[in-house]
């Protein structure tokens, strides 16, 4: 039976994990390579690592990080962050990452998500979504907007409609964060999770506002996510992916156990 | 041991090599180079892509080495398309011809109430006996993504479940092919792309 996926996820910058709560206030947790290989043996599923460093100097950094952290990872590895160009994702994949995952170039420029396709497949394709509701519109949900510049800007999209865009541009997964609940471990946003998966036909990985198991239950019931992301609840010995999985399988959530 | 890692420039290498070094082989890579399949240990054709990739392989007459080598008894492991590559084309394809080595053809899985492609880590149900999957327990957990799929024959030498039973791993003689990614499949692919670097390769194939 397919599971649902546990997915690690690691914000990076200048080569270090960091973990910011509504994007703002920022944590020193450590070295990717071993956070990530970690996370691994610990039971995640697959790891993100998005690098949050927006300079130039940093894509050297963020190529070096990933080929270390690539190194002796053997289960699937996504690197997001910064990547504009078919010629960036190509440069993360020789690194050694299986998924890139775009989000504001593939905004400004829709094309960068068929270009990637095309050359590495859709399977290789993510496309994230920073989703924030919209208080003042009729319906919250679907009138959320996308934001961008790390939530600081609305990108004057519908998320529904461009989660839809991006699957038929040959996205392979979506990686939808609410932007409400991001770091405040009070929830997933189910009901904007379920409405972008009822939308398309390829995977919805959740992100953005877990804090306990229950939370993952319910994303994965009521939210019908295919896989949740997480950072904050692996980080300083808070719970690992293996007592997360334990525990799902007892609320009968399918995962990979034992991992 | 070396192993030859075939390139038809559908994606993307760098995880298979990977895994195929971490187990102590000795890789190399070909995108046309005959002479390097003519004298191989092993071969690995990977995929992650479209089956239409695969005429690359006719064009540059990989196909008719690769064939060739097979016939030699030279141990061979496709994955994901790769695996359907092997057998007599894919819907995915109409116009382009696979291997034909296990009859039947590839299709895509049908629409229904769940998503196509299937992506994550489902379980798969060995057959006994066969020398890729030694050692791999019943309901172990490998890392899919795939829209097509190869149907349940006796060649079949695991199956899983997604919409409707499948062939996740397909073997006979030296000849073998897996559905999902056992160089993201953490221990349990890793036990198997192993296995496939140790078995003795049988008699000469024909």
């Amino acid at each position: 039976m397919l599971t649902k996926r546990i997915i690690a996820c690691l914000d990076v910058h200048d080569g270090r994990v960091v973990k910011g709560v509504q994007f703002v206030d920022i944590i020193d947790a450590g070295d990717p390579a071993t956070q990530a290989a970690r996370h691994a043996r610990e039971g995640a599923d697959e790891i993100v690592l998005l690098d949050i460093t927006a300079t130039h100097e940093g894509r050297a950094t963020l190529l070096d990080t990933v080929r270390r952290t690539a190194r002796e990872l053997f289960v699937p590895f996504c690197v997001g962050g910064g990547i504009r160009t078919a010629d960036d994702a190509a440069q993360v994949f020789d690194a050694g990452a299986d998924k890139v995952s775009v989000n504001s170039a593939a905004l400004a420029n829709p094309m960068l998500i068929d270009a990637i396709g095309r050359s590495f497949g859709a399977q290789a394709v993510v496309v994230a979504i920073d989703a924030r509701r919209d208080p003042e519109a009729a319906d919250p949900v679907r009138d959320a907007q996308v934001f961008v510049q790390g939530g600081r800007k609305p990108a004057g999209r519908r998320v529904v409609e461009w989660a839809r865009e991006a699957e038929e541009r040959g996205a392979g997964e979506i990686l939808l964060t609410s932007m409400n609940s991001d770091g405040m471990r009070t929830g997933f946003d189910c009901e904007l999770t379920a409405a972008v998966s009822e939308a398309v036909g390829i995977p919805v990985i959740a992100s953005g506002g877990a804090g306990t198991v229950e939370h993952f239950v319910e994303v994965f019931g009521r939210g019908k996510a295919d896989a949740a992301l997480a950072a904050s609840i692996f980080h300083f010995g808070v719970s690992s992916a293996r007592s997360l999985k334990e525990e799902l399988a007892k609320a009968g959530i399918p995962v990979r156990l034992p991992c | 041991m070396r192993v030859t890692v075939i390139d038809y420039k559908a994606g993307n290498l760098t995880s298979v090599l990977k895994a195929l070094r971490h187990l102590g082989a000795e890789t190399e890579v070909t995108d046309g180079d005959l002479s390097v399949v003519d004298r191989t240990e092993r071969i690995v054709l990977p995929g992650v892509g479209h089956f239409a990739a695969t005429a690359r392989l006719d064009a540059t007459g990989l196909t008719t080495a690769i064939r060739a080598a097979i016939g030699r008894g030279v141990p061979f492991l496709g994955i994901c398309v790769g695996m359907q590559w092997l057998y007599a084309g894919s819907s995915e394809a109409p116009e382009q011809p696979g291997l034909g080595y296990f009859p039947a053809s590839c299709a895509r899985f049908s629409e229904g109430s769940e998503k196509v492609p299937h992506v994550g880590w489902n379980s798969i149900e060995a057959r006994a006996g066969s020398r890729l999957l030694a050692g791999v327990e019943p309901g172990e957990y490998v890392y899919f993504t795939h829209s097509y799929k190869a149907p349940v024959t006796p060649d079949t030498a695991a199956t899983s479940y997604y919409i409707e039973t499948f062939a996740s791993a397909v073997e006979r003689g030296n000849v073998m092919g897996v559905q999902f990614h056992p160089e993201k499949s953490g221990e349990t692919g890793l036990k198997i792309l192993g296995n496939f670097l140790t078995i003795r390769a049988k008699g000469k194939q024909c």
